[in-house]
């Protein structure tokens, strides 16, 4: 039984959460100014449209800035320490928190690239982690 | 002097038992007692007081805590201007400059403005953040823990684009230390060595234990009227000389640039603009200290040093005892106190500079002082520019 905190999809979310049990890594982009947004939003942050469609991305990206948590954040994370968290710059442009999942935590460096990696962690919810590229 | 210019008249911070509010208080009744103390002060009564602002973490359980409602009923006073603005641990700031502007037209003749936390007697610091719902749907199922993580990431951040030090943060931690023992109310007072900040357990990379907070309970209030009430009232005014306040993102994944505050930066200049008035004119800051890198970025934001310029800035020691740049001069959240949301203290400390009241800690011609407070993670910044004259 998975004790960690699982995301809540609401309507602005479960697109993503349902690519997401699928494996893939689908994120708002803007049919009025082309440009990708993270997390989603009803209007485009760059533009303010609310002309938004879903689209697949490349899953990889850069490590922009990251920490390794030396204790848990809950109990439900203690097994895994030292654990990163990291903000990935996607290559399309937006930044997402997420996990490094490694098991070298010291040889993280901000610029590394990463490549995403969908872990199943219930019926409904696959999490998009990252794993070094 | 215009008569209504804001003034700060009467200033009260809760004593502390090694970091526990003695007696088991309640939220209510620390500051119950606070407001008593800053308004009596003043020479006023909390019959005097027509505005209300507090923000804190407390409120009646359930759906909309609706802290100025329980507030007012509890204390008994009928505001006709309120405010329960809460942006984080910088609302005080935010607050003093709501109730300057409503003594500036009027909307109120004497303001108060209050916070209590019983977070260490609770032990209800919440490590994970907050529920994977909204916007926190996309962080906290990663485990980040809240709040060290985020300036963790911002520290590395700021060492990855300016070659700043694990070394150049435990400065910052050792010079508010020197503060903290001239302070008997500060709950940490030991002599410390940035050594002895390095050696200490790390928390998250790069930020050790003693890079971060402590964790306290605590109460303040501040209360604030016009020029002209303070003629007749106990204490030499301290003036409202400038503010400002913005706030960014509350997610990390959303911050504008992890080595750089940009709500600060707005807060900052906003607040020297209305002053009149520069980084070089001010005499001594308080500057909020979550964490070793807030401080580092906030030098930065508010123009008391350059960009990727805040470890060699504190390195050089001019921010500690005898420093030619006095901060946090109470001991700071570092090592005085820090109950969850620190801001009120940060001008609770300015007020008794300004008033030449801190004994041994006291700094000497201090004409005009700065308060900044951080809410959130990284994520509000709010600045007050205060003077005793």
């Amino acid at each position: 039984m998975y004790q960690k905190p699982l995301p809540q999809p609401d309507a602005g979310t479960r697109p993503f959460w349902e690519a997401a049990r699928a494996h893939r890594l689908c994120i708002p982009k803007c049919r009025a100014c082309g440009q990708f947004h993270f997390y989603p939003r009803a209007l485009c942050p760059h533009c303010r449209s609310a002309d938004l469609d879903w689209v697949d991305v490349s899953g990889r990206g850069r490590v922009h800035t990251f920490t390794i948590a030396r204790r848990p954040a809950g109990p439900a994370f203690k097994e895994d320490v030292p654990y990163i968290v990291a903000l990935i710059d996607l290559e399309e442009g937006p930044r997402m928190m997420s996990n490094i999942v490694t098991g070298d935590v010291e040889g993280v460096r901000i610029g590394d690239p990463v490549k995403v990696r969908f872990e199943d962690v219930s019926a409904e919810i696959s999490l998009p982690k990252f794993i070094p590229a | 002097m215009a008569d209504r210019d804001p003034v700060i008249v009467g200033v009260a911070d809760t004593p502390l038992e090694n970091g526990l509010v003695p007696g088991g208080l309640s939220p209510l009744q620390i500051t119950a007692f606070a407001a008593k103390a800053a308004v009596e002060e003043a020479g006023l009564s909390l019959d005097d007081v027509d505005g209300l602002l507090t923000a804190g973490m407390w409120g009646n359980p359930g759906a909309g805590a609706l802290p100025g409602l329980t507030l007012s009923e509890y204390l008994n006073i009928c505001p006709r201007f309120t405010d329960s603005t809460n942006i984080g641990g910088s609302a005080f700031e935010a607050h003093v400059a709501h109730a300057a502007m409503a003594i500036e037209k009027g909307y109120c003749e004497v303001a108060l403005i209050t916070y209590a936390s019983t977070q260490r007697s609770d032990a209800s610091r919440n490590l994970g953040g907050r529920p994977a719902a909204l916007t926190f749907q996309f962080e906290t199922p990663y485990g980040m823990p809240t709040p060290a993580g985020g300036y963790a990431m911002a520290a590395m951040r700021h060492m990855h684009d300016f070659g700043t030090t694990a070394e150049q943060l435990a400065t910052i931690a050792v010079n508010t230390r020197g503060w903290a023992m001239r302070n008997p109310a500060a709950m940490y007072r030991a002599p410390l060595t940035v050594d002895e900040v390095l050696a200490s357990p790390m928390i998250c990379d790069p930020l050790r234990k003693l890079d971060c907070c402590l964790v306290t309970d605590g109460g303040g209030a501040v209360v604030m009227t016009s020029a002209q009430n303070a003629r007749r009232l106990n204490k030499p005014a301290v003036y409202v000389r400038g503010y400002g306040e913005s706030h960014t993102h509350w997610t990390m994944g959303a911050m504008p640039e992890l080595s750089r505050l940009v709500a600060a930066e707005r807060a900052g200049e906003a607040a020297f603009a209305m002053a009149g008035i520069g980084p070089d004119s001010i005499d001594l800051a308080e500057i909020y200290d979550s964490f070793t890198i807030t401080v580092l970025l906030t030098l930065e934001a508010l123009g008391f040093c350059k960009p990727g310029e805040g470890g060699a800035f504190s390195e050089k020691g001019r921010t500690a005892p005898g420093g030619d740049f006095p901060i946090n001069t109470n001991g700071g959240g570092l090592s005085y106190a820090h109950p969850g949301m620190y801001g009120i203290f940060l001008l609770i400390e300015a007020v008794r500079q300004l008033r030449g009241e801190c004994g041994a800690r006291q700094v000497a011609g201090v004409k005009t002082a700065l308060c900044h407070g951080t809410g959130g993670t990284l994520s509000s910044g709010a600045t007050t520019i205060l003077a005793n004259s």
